[in-house]
């Protein structure tokens, strides 16, 4: 029989822990986004083409920006679409 | 002096050596007005990510130079007046792309290779 002051869960507890995400930019004293890498920039895009958020891909906002500003000039020269389906 | 570099776009229509003269152009605009190339790189023919003027091929070419300020304006009229060129881009470079840019040259791994998803 259990005890009366033992605490149930409907539900398992979550005992593994996520692993931390870290900006790879920092990671690998990567200081510049180049805008002609069009397969180093695809790591940042979804499947329509879109960029993705920080919250998944853990960029600092600092190379978010860079990384940004990146895809917009390789949009602009054509390397990368600006809407697309199935990208990857 | 500001390190820069131009990426252009022609027309996939042009000859190999219609596409050399065009290059040849730009580089000598440059160096008439005091400023260096430093590095060329023709990547040649490239299909487009969408298409610009009805086409869906572009003839790619980057360049790498050292100008004074002022020169960029004289050389984006240069570029506008010229038929061929589909669409180009300067962008001015600090000196952390000029490093990038000289590893990538010379095939010292840049740090982009290992960051994975």
């Amino acid at each position: 029989m259990a005890k009366s002051n033992e605490i149930k869960y409907l539900t398992a507890i979550k005992t593994q822990q996520r692993a931390k995400k870290f900006c790879r930019f920092k990671k690998y004293h990567i200081r510049y986004v180049d805008y002609k890498d069009a397969e180093f920039l695809k790591k940042f895009l979804n499947e329509q083409g879109k960029m993705l958020p920080r919250r998944i891909t853990g960029n600092s906002l600092k190379y978010q920006r860079k990384v940004a500003d990146a895809i917009k000039k390789a949009r602009q020269m054509a390397i990368l679409p600006y809407v697309t389906d199935l990208f990857k | 002096m500001n390190n820069y570099e131009m990426m252009v776009i022609f027309t996939p229509v042009l000859s190999e050596e219609d596409f050399k003269a065009a290059q040849n152009k730009f580089t000598a605009f440059v160096k008439e007005n005091g400023g260096k190339v430093v590095h060329e790189n023709p990547w040649g023919l490239k299909s487009l990510a969408y298409p610009i003027q009805k086409k869906t091929t572009g003839l790619y070419w980057v360049t790498e130079f050292t100008t004074p300020s002022d020169f960029i304006e004289k050389l984006k009229i240069q570029i506008l007046r010229d038929e061929t060129v589909l669409r180009f881009m300067v962008t001015r470079l600090d000196k952390y792309a000029v490093e990038y840019n000289a590893r990538k040259r010379s095939g010292v791994a840049t740090g982009t290779e290992k960051a994975e998803v």
